[in-house]
């Protein structure tokens, strides 16, 4: 059964952590409390990120001096010593998945694939041009080759799941219709390169309404685009700048729960308690799954009306991008470059050299997210910025920690 | 690789008579992919005056040393949230310094230095002696940050106080009593 099926199995949400140590002993500890919590659990082995700038070496010389990174080193140990370390943990009810963040992830995924891995994720433009300097063709040809040697040549019987980090980008201040846009594209990438059981992302935004209306769009955009292939959504509790008090960071996490649920999304990825500060050790995730299940369970849905006017412009405006991408060039790999060229796709505040550049995200008196500057995207500019392209730090910082505040603030009011 | 914006710098809103705008370079370190503190910084370096050249996420340490050669900057400004800056950043430290025009190059760093939060204080030292000639830890950093960069724009004034043409930029207050003011206003 592959992995899409293995989590509609569960008929409720799958939980799954952020989660990696630098030692095996360790890491197995850490799959191995996350596969007995109280829940559907995915397991996770996040990548450090030497391995992830694919530098090896650094990995190799942190890991004989004894110095703790910030995530497994998959290549470092390998595809024989990662078989060993999940052989006991991985099972039809027990998948694992690789989180890696590498633009260039070709030697990861070997590794993936050769140790039976079920899972990864990530894409040649979520993984380029937020979290690197590889100029994007580069990227987009490393992702090309990488999909094929996961796909399903026929002559293996394993088949590696592939999910696109699209719907996060830089975790915030990104318009949903774009985050959706990247996510549905790169699925369209992935499975033109062979790999045939997908999972779309999206990160919680700023405010619930436009987020419920977002995830809406991307299933019916994704019955739309992605035709004769298993798939499934999968939601990720906010990646942007975390509350600091333990009120705030539980009521964040249960909006991105009740997104979930509202959304029928088949598997949420949480963050924990300590995100704000540090990366989290083993308890703390548990602690965060357990959390996110219970909630899921007891959540009530009544009386939330989905908002038409935000799935009536979230679905214009991504379509919208993901048409003009499309028509852009029949190859899909040409296409995706020269979007971002044409700057028919524009990242809010990415520094890549290959990103335009001109676009900006604000985020409104009500909370939702918008448009400040749209530079070439296919999209209309509601709102444009009063102030000829300045931005104050001050403010940026404000929308920056909007979230932050607002759930910190939350709990200083009305107690833990 | 500046963010662009429409061609226009941020204007200073006041100015004061003390200090003079540094060039800053701005940078990651090699196995960082974190840019928004590198957006803030830039946006708070240009608010207060400064010119910034960014260099943006996963900086291999030789483009900090042939940019800061390129450019030379007053300030080089090391920035890094990933956890691996007690090791990335002590490297790049050492590797600015062996270049014989960089040698006094005034160079800090700050962020989340390491992956413990509080016990991240314990590289402070480490760092400093690698080469620094500050460690700013964490967001309460920001003030230590802002005293910094006041302290060598004065300087910089001072040592060019028979130019008076030169800009001035305003060097008066903490960040977080800026923060607030603004957020009241």
């Amino acid at each position: 059964m592959n992995f899409t099926a293995r989590i509609r199995k569960s008929g409720g949400i799958t939980v799954q952590p952020r989660m990696g140590f630098s030692r095996c002993e360790e890491m197995q500890r850490g799959l191995q409390a996350v596969r007995e919590c109280d829940a559907y659990t995915v397991g996770t082995i996040t990548v450090d990120s030497f391995t992830r700038q694919n530098q090896y070496q650094q990995a190799e010389c942190a890991l004989a001096n004894d110095k703790p990174l910030n995530g497994f080193p998959i290549v470092t140990y390998g595809a024989a010593r990662t078989r060993e370390m999940i052989r006991e943990l991985q099972t039809e009810h027990f998948p694992i998945q690789v989180r890696h963040g590498s633009a260039k992830p070709f030697d990861i995924l070997s590794v993936v694939k050769t140790a039976g891995i079920d899972a990864t994720e990530g894409g040649p433009i979520s993984y380029c041009l937020p979290y690197s300097r590889v100029p994007l063709k580069e990227s987009i040809y490393e992702w090309q080759r990488s999909c094929e040697m996961l796909s399903d040549d026929g002559r293996s019987s394993h088949t590696v799941h592939l999910e696109t980090f699209g719907g996060c980008l830089l975790g915030q201040l990104c318009p949903p219709s774009l985050l959706i846009a990247v996510s549905i594209l790169e699925a369209i990438f992935f499975i033109r390169h062979g790999v045939y059981d997908v999972s779309l992302s999206y990160a919680q935004q700023t405010s619930l309404i436009q987020d419920t209306a977002a995830v809406t769009v991307l299933r019916q955009l994704a019955g739309k685009y992605l035709r004769d292939v298993d798939w499934h959504v999968v939601v990720y509790t906010y990646m942007g700048v975390y509350p600091n008090t333990p009120g705030g960071v539980t009521r964040l996490l249960a909006e991105s729960v009740l997104l979930a649920k509202l959304t029928g999304s088949e598997r949420l990825i949480v963050k924990t308690e300590v995100e704000a500060r540090r990366i989290p050790g083993i308890q703390e995730n548990v602690e965060s799954l357990e959390f996110a299940n219970k909630h899921f369970q007891k959540a009530g849905m009544e009386n939330f009306e989905l908002s038409s006017y935000w799935r009536t412009t979230i679905m214009a405006e991504a379509d919208a991008i993901i048409q003009a991408v499309l028509n852009l060039h029949h190859d899909l790999p040409t296409a995706l470059a020269l979007a971002f060229r044409k700057g028919v796709m524009d990242i809010p505040f990415c520094l890549h050299p290959d990103n335009g550049g001109l676009a900006r995200c604000t985020i409104d008196d009500c909370g939702f997210l918008c448009w400040a500057e749209v530079g070439n995207l296919p999209v209309e500019n509601k709102r444009p910025m009063t102030t000829g392209g300045k931005i104050n730090p001050f403010e940026f910082l404000k929308m920056l920690s909007f979230m932050a505040d607002r759930f910190d603030n939350q709990s200083l009011r009305q107690g833990p | 690789m500046n963010m662009r914006m429409n061609g226009k710098p941020n204007l200073l809103p006041f100015k004061t008579d003390c200090g003079k705008p540094l060039r800053v370079v701005l940078s990651s370190v090699s196995s960082d992919s974190h840019t928004w503190n590198l957006v803030f910084l830039q946006l708070y370096l240009e608010y207060f005056g400064h010119f910034v050249v960014n260099l943006g996420a996963c900086v291999p340490d030789e483009e900090v040393i042939t940019t800061c050669l390129r450019e030379q900057p007053d300030l080089l400004v090391v920035s890094t949230v990933n956890g691996h800056g007690y090791i990335d950043g002590e490297r790049l430290i050492k590797r600015v310094r062996t270049a014989p025009l960089l040698t006094s190059l005034a160079s800090v760093i700050g962020g989340k230095l390491g992956i413990y939060g509080e016990g991240n204080s314990t590289y402070v030292d480490q760092l400093l002696q690698a080469g620094y000639d500050a460690v700013f830890e964490d967001s309460r950093g920001l003030d230590q940050f802002n005293r910094y960069l006041r302290a060598l724009s004065i300087k910089k004034g001072q040592a060019l106080a028979e130019d008076k043409t030169a800009t001035t930029v305003m060097a008066t207050t903490t960040f977080h009593e800026m923060y607030e003011l603004h957020r009241a206003y």
